[in-house]
């Protein structure tokens, strides 16, 4: 009797380890950077054809706060400069819209920056962007002021990922994670 | 008894649904069916090819030899759709193996004015061999997107920059240059392969 509870009490002590280990697993590969009640997940772009002179920005913004706030502009390593667009397919074609007065990240909300959706176009890019690279940037809010971020650049036809634990090493040129 | 009633309900609305499911399936399929170029192709898309490739060489209908070919319209400072089609028909003519030989795939630019055959051709190099980089004059390019009901248009951005607006998606066109059906833009692989597979077969 006694000798079942304490094994019991070892397997609840081994799974609470267990969670534990997989709780610090997930921070450790994490890519999160935070400014105030602001967090950006795993921000990153795609590998560019050589010659290509813009390249994309994709990351997530959750804003945990009580007040909106807004991405107003963004900087970029590896390019002159960072703009925010919204591509969408209307019809069958590809529409680009600078957005100059930035997106909202509504207060317990957030936003997504994709490849089809709002992204950050980085203008006039010095050098292609290559697989494996991380680009130094930084992001500036209306109100959590101005965070530095870094992209992880993935392939060139790399697709967002489900998950958040922002290394994308398997996903492959054109694979579509959604098969 | 209520909880007979329901389960009717959960049981009609099932069956409904399995109705309706098979319905839609049967439809697609009969779409899919349809033989290449006999229904579509009095849309009258397409017309003869006479630009400048990225070797630097002028490139006509007649360099198709008679085959098939998937044409997409794009320009090289594109972020997005630009990069991500040409790499899924890099990874598409990989998995069409010897197929691929039986049709041509050609990317033109509606970026004349930026888009020189030297840059194609450092773009292209980025994805398969066989994908036939295409420019020219803003008025040749204006033609052949008139003939392929092609939309582009500049977009300015800050600096006096500009981005462009274009139809997106492949299309395809028989061996007689007529066009019988799209690849849309991130349309499923196995279903572009699909497509590209009967089109190859003609």
């Amino acid at each position: 009797m006694f000798g079942s509870l304490v094994s019991l009490r070892r397997a609840a002590l081994g799974l609470a380890a267990l969670a534990l280990l997989s709780i610090s697993a997930e921070t450790a590969s994490a890519h999160d950077f935070k400014a105030g009640a602001i967090t950006i997940d795993h921000p990153w772009s795609r590998a560019t054809p050589p010659g290509a002179s813009v390249g994309g920005g994709y990351l997530t913004i959750t804003n945990d706060g009580d007040t909106p706030d807004r991405l107003v502009s963004a900087t970029i390593s590896a390019a002159d400069r960072a703009e925010i667009h919204e591509m969408a397919v209307k019809d069958g074609v590809m529409t680009m819209r600078p957005v100059p007065d930035g997106v909202a990240v509504p207060a317990h909300g957030s936003v997504t920056f994709s490849p089809g959706g709002y992204h950050l176009m980085f203008v006039k890019l010095a050098k292609p962007l290559v697989k494996g690279e991380k680009i130094a940037g930084t992001l500036t809010f209306e109100k959590a002021g101005t965070v530095a971020v870094e992209f992880d650049v993935d392939a060139i036809g790399a697709t967002p990922k489900e998950d958040h634990s922002g290394h994308g090493g398997n996903a492959m040129p054109g694979m579509n994670m959604s098969q | 008894m209520a909880g007979r009633t329901r389960l009717l309900l959960v049981l009609t609305a099932a069956i409904v649904t399995v109705g309706i499911a098979a319905a839609v399936g049967y439809r697609a399929f009969e779409t899919e069916k349809a033989p290449a170029g006999s229904t579509v192709a009095s849309l009258g898309i397409g017309g003869p090819i006479n630009l400048v490739a990225a070797s630097g060489a002028r490139f006509t209908s007649a360099d198709l030899e008679g085959k098939p070919h998937a044409i997409f319209f794009g320009f090289t400072h594109c972020p997005n759709v630009c990069p991500t089609t040409l790499s899924d028909l890099t990874l598409d003519l990989d998995d069409l193996g010897p197929l691929a030989d039986r049709l041509k795939v050609l990317f033109v630019s509606v970026d004349p004015e930026r888009d020189t055959p030297q840059i194609m051709k450092d773009y292209l190099s980025a994805f398969d061999p066989r994908i036939i980089g295409l420019t020219g004059t803003p008025t040749e390019i204006a033609a052949i997107a008139k003939d392929y009901h092609v939309f582009y248009e500049k977009v300015p951005t800050a600096d006096g920059d500009y981005t462009m607006n274009h139809t997106a998606g492949v299309y395809l066109m028989n061996a007689k240059g007529e066009f019988t059906g799209t690849i849309s833009f991130e349309e499923e692989r196995d279903v572009q392969i699909a497509k590209l597979k009967r089109l190859a077969n003609g």
